[in-house]
């Protein structure tokens, strides 16, 4: 029992984080970076942060991630940290030559003050940033928010220092993407397409994430939504932000900048969820909904219907990330399940509001807490109070899973020991029908192996 | 050899060796230039990494969120009893702890943590942000350990203060702070303390009964399935026997001065220098030639049946070439040399950490022609991969893929690995795992070596 000391008494905690359900900013600004086509992130800090998230990345995904460092010293950190960053724009522009380089910052450079505005304007100045080669940048200092909070400030900067706007609209629409994997990124433009509508769609990390074996090591992989695109965006009649967390904060500022209207959604998990993508995207763009896609969704219901009695009132603790909590628990109430407890790391006031009113209207006794102190050190102790018939979380969820003997389902970041998601999409109706078998696989396997010989079904 | 674009700079990095061309000396243990995509880590990185695998006591790490995230239960330290080392505590700081200062909080989280788990000690880590905003862990941890009455002792570790060799150092220092603390009196004359071993996979398992099966008195492992009382008794021990010499050779030097303790340096990898490491153990109690014996009988049996184990793998990779990137030098020598005794040769090596004598020393076992490469990113190794047409990769989790994704073998000899790979049986297991990779049969369906089928 690894976890064997979690207690069953709830205390409130001063400070104290135990087992965390989140980790920092930085790494959420060079994931959504990696979603750039030739795009080099850079980690404006210690070398430690830059090798930190490329493992934690690499150990995801199974892929090499490449980022490169301000690599800051003691120096450094006394006298601020321009020499080392006008430097290394420098140094990555000769050697790794990307198209654009994405500055995030860190803890240590934030809290020395170094202005990444001012020292990337510098370079430019300098003429360290050759012709037709960008430098962006997002402040993602480490003590705020969390690693959702510096994907959502990267995919920011991504939308305010690329767009621009001519003054001429083009016939298309944006859609800034959540936190989601390349799978899903996949599944959104194969939908679109379906539809008929010509996306933007940022950042997109499929074919980069996801890239086949050829024999070379591609320093830059043929994925990611390239600068053409990302100038355009600012041209587009409208945008879609999926997921008022980690996405409507670059269509805030894209609307600010460039006068693009957007409409925020949640991020299309599940039936419901898909169903308001798909009305909202058909909407806008003005199209029909075609015959496959209504197929598509008339299997997911069949299956939903074909199986509902395995799953009603199936008790699910989860935790994870707020736009994917939000649709998931969502569709846990489609499907008559119970959602018992649910936990986030990430702070913010929007998030509990959403969650609760969620709650309020369809499960109001559920345990529900994000922010500080909301790690899985509580969930585990919710469960020993109110137990659960599965849990659902990122691959930590596993110790949790074996004290507790409950089944488990891998969903969210990071899963450092299954793969799958890199490849299958949880969102749409094939993502819906993907989650649907995962969650019946998870039960049924269960009642299997706890059944008494003469309860043990063949035909389920 | 196609000239490679190398970063400026770094040029003094690398070095092929060549017949009848000057050997200039490699630079080294210096700080990676800024803007390189480079495969090293931190100072935190290296205190946590050396003192993780103990696991009676807390490890908290004073800082936000993500030093403790990244750094949760990563490396395969095994342990045979308690596993508090595998748990993640954080004072996850926040904005307004920047501004006014984050003692408080860690005051509290200490206490709350020590009643809660009643752990044998607790470790301090500080994070760069904890060396900007001056808190004083010293006097939180000396205000814990009077209240709590066990040892909480701070670890110096601000990522930017540094390499990661000065995260060994300052984890060192901890671990020195605790030596010389427990009772003494029972321990044989004829002991040792393991340095540098942190049983990853349960490998200081083997090695320890290896020792045990000589007669000696295994005292401490440092770290690998660590025990507190363990650490405060190793002062006892006659010598202290160092493996990993970048991680704990400042503490058996630290040792040998404050209690008197020599210490040699060994490498737990290889049939070479696995029999070697018994050997200069026992060389160091003459006046007990039962020990040698026993040590020379240990080999034999080993020996005896790994030899014609490893016969067949031997057949299957002779001629084929390998590539090493790893953490640290002595790692390298070893591999080399085992390398060696299944058929292959080596066509780069290349480590995170060695200092100048490593690297002198890699040089004159190194063939002609191997390329040989301190601090590297992952362009230089893939071109260098390609150029001289490796078969296999030896290194750690970021250069797995790449290893994939070029279409050779790769085996994690970093803290990923899943079977022990030191030891006698460790060296069988290091070669199954090298003949399954690189002679899987993915191979034939993937383009190899730069895109040929």
């Amino acid at each position: 029992m690894l976890l064997r000391h979690t207690s069953k008494e709830v205390k409130e905690r001063e400070g104290l984080t135990i087992n965390p359900a989140k980790t920092c900013q930085p790494i959420g600004a060079m994931y959504a970076a990696l979603g750039i086509h030739g795009c080099l992130p850079h980690s404006h800090g210690s070398q430690g942060c830059c090798s930190y998230h490329r493992s934690t990345l690499t150990r995801h995904y199974k892929e090499p991630v490449m980022a490169a460092t301000s690599s800051f010293t003691e120096g450094a950190s006394v006298f601020g940290g321009q020499a080392n960053l006008l430097a290394a724009i420098e140094t990555i522009f000769s050697v790794y030559d990307p198209d654009i380089i994405a500055v995030h910052s860190t803890c240590l450079s934030e809290t020395i003050g170094d202005d990444l505005q001012q020292i990337t304007r510098k370079a430019k100045d300098d003429g360290k940033v050759p012709e037709g080669k960008h430098v962006i940048f997002a402040s993602t200092p480490s003590f705020i928010g969390s690693h959702i909070t510096g994907y959502a400030n990267m995919v920011t900067g991504i939308a305010t220092q690329f767009a621009v706007s001519t003054g001429v609209k083009k016939n298309q629409f944006n859609i800034i993407a959540g936190w989601m994997e390349p799978s899903d990124m996949r599944e959104i433009k194969r939908l679109s397409k379906e539809l008929g509508v010509k996306i933007v769609l940022f950042p997109d990390t499929s074919d980069v994430l996801d890239a086949p074996q050829t024999g070379k090591h591609e320093f830059y992989p043929k994925g990611g939504t390239t600068v053409a695109e990302l100038q355009s965006a600012g041209d587009s009649i409208s945008s879609l932000a999926l997921g008022a967390i980690s996405a409507e904060p670059a269509a805030i500022a894209l609307e600010k900048s460039c006068k693009v209207a957007f409409e925020t959604l949640d991020m299309p998990i599940g039936l419901s969820a898909t169903d308001r993508f798909i009305m909202a995207l058909s909407q806008v763009a003005g199209v029909k909904v075609p015959d496959e896609i209504t197929a598509e969704r008339g299997r997911l219901v069949d299956v939903m219907a074909d199986m509902e009695q395995y799953l009603y009132g199936k008790r699910v603790a989860l935790f994870g990330d707020p736009d994917q909590l939000l649709p998931l628990t969502e569709f846990l109430l489609d499907l008559n399940m119970k959602p018992a407890h649910i936990v986030s790391g990430t702070p913010g006031q929007r998030f509990e509001k959403q969650m609760r009113q969620l709650l309020d209207a369809r499960s109001p006794e559920t345990n529900f807490r994000n922010g500080l102190q909301a790690d899985m050190f509580l969930l585990h102790q919710w469960m020993k109070n109110e137990p659960v018939d599965l849990l659902i979380g990122n691959t930590y969820g596993k110790y949790i899973a074996r004290d507790e003997d409950v089944p488990f389902i891998r969903f969210g970041f990071p899963i450092l020991d299954r793969i799958g998601h890199s490849y299958f999409p949880n969102v749409g109706y094939s993502g819906g029908l993907r989650l649907v078998e995962k969650l019946l696989n998870a039960v049924m396997d269960r009642q299997d192996r706890d059944a008494l010989e003469e309860k043990f079904e063949l035909v389920m | 050899m196609e000239q490679i674009t190398i970063l400026e700079g770094r040029q003094k990095q690398i070095f092929e060796k060549k017949k009848g061309v000057a050997q200039p000396d490699i630079a080294c243990d210096t700080s990676s230039l800024s803007g390189s995509v480079s495969q090293r880590a931190c100072v935190f990185c290296g205190s946590r990494v050396v003192l993780y695998p103990i696991a009676d006591a807390i490890h908290v790490v004073h800082g936000p969120i993500g030093c403790a995230a990244y750094t949760w239960d990563i490396r395969g330290a095994v342990s045979s009893g308690p596993e508090l080392h595998r748990l993640s505590f954080s004072t996850d700081l926040q904005e307004m702890d920047v501004i006014y200062g984050g003692e408080k909080k860690l005051y509290h989280s200490l206490i709350e943590l020590i009643e809660q788990y009643k752990p044998k000690a607790a470790f301090i880590y500080s994070t760069c942000i904890v060396g900007l905003i001056g808190d004083d862990i010293e006097a939180v941890c000396r205000k814990v350990a009077k209240e709590t009455g066990i040892p909480v002792l701070p670890v110096h570790s601000e990522g930017f203060k540094g390499t990661k060799k000065d995260g060994y150092k300052a984890a060192c220092h901890s671990l020195m702070k605790l030596i010389g603390t427990g009772p003494i009196d029972e321990i044989s004359k004829y002991s040792i303390n393991i340095l540098g071993e942190f049983n990853l996979a349960g490998e200081a398992w083997i090695i320890r009964q290896y020792y045990e099966k000589m007669g000696i008195e295994v005292v401490a492992t440092l770290t690998g399935d660590g025990r507190i009382d363990a650490v405060r008794r190793a002062h006892g021990a006659t010598l202290n026997v160092v493996q990993c010499s970048g991680s704990m050779t400042w503490l058996a030097k630290e040792m040998e001065e404050k209690y008197g303790i020599p210490y040699i340096r060994v490498s737990y990898f290889g049939i070479e220098d696995m029999s070697k490491s018994l050997y200069d153990v026992a060389k160091y109690f003459p006046d007990r030639p039962d020990i040698m014996d026993a040590a020379k009988q240990v080999v034999s049996e080993e020996v005896k049946t790994l030899y014609p184990s490893l016969q067949k793998f031997k057949k299957a990779l002779t001629g084929k070439k390998a590539a090493i990137y790893v953490g640290g030098a002595f790692k390298t020598f070893s591999l080399i040399k085992a390398l060696r005794s299944i058929g292959m040769s080596v066509v780069l090596a290349g480590s995170q950490t060695g200092n100048k004598d490593d690297y002198a020393r890699l040089k004159e076992m190194c063939d002609e022609g191997t390329v040989i490469v301190d601090d590297s990113n992952p362009v230089e190794l893939s071109k260098f991969i390609l150029e001289k047409e490796a078969d296999l990769l030896i290194g750690g989790v970021k250069e797995r893929p790449i290893a994939f994704k070029l279409g050779i073998g790769f085996c994690d000899h970093n803290h990923e690995r899943k079977i022990p790979l030191a030891g006698f049986v460790g060296m069988y297991n290091f070669a199954l795992e090298v003949y399954q990779s690189v002679m899987s049969p993915v191979w034939q369906f993937a383009p190899r070596k730069g895109g040929t089928l």
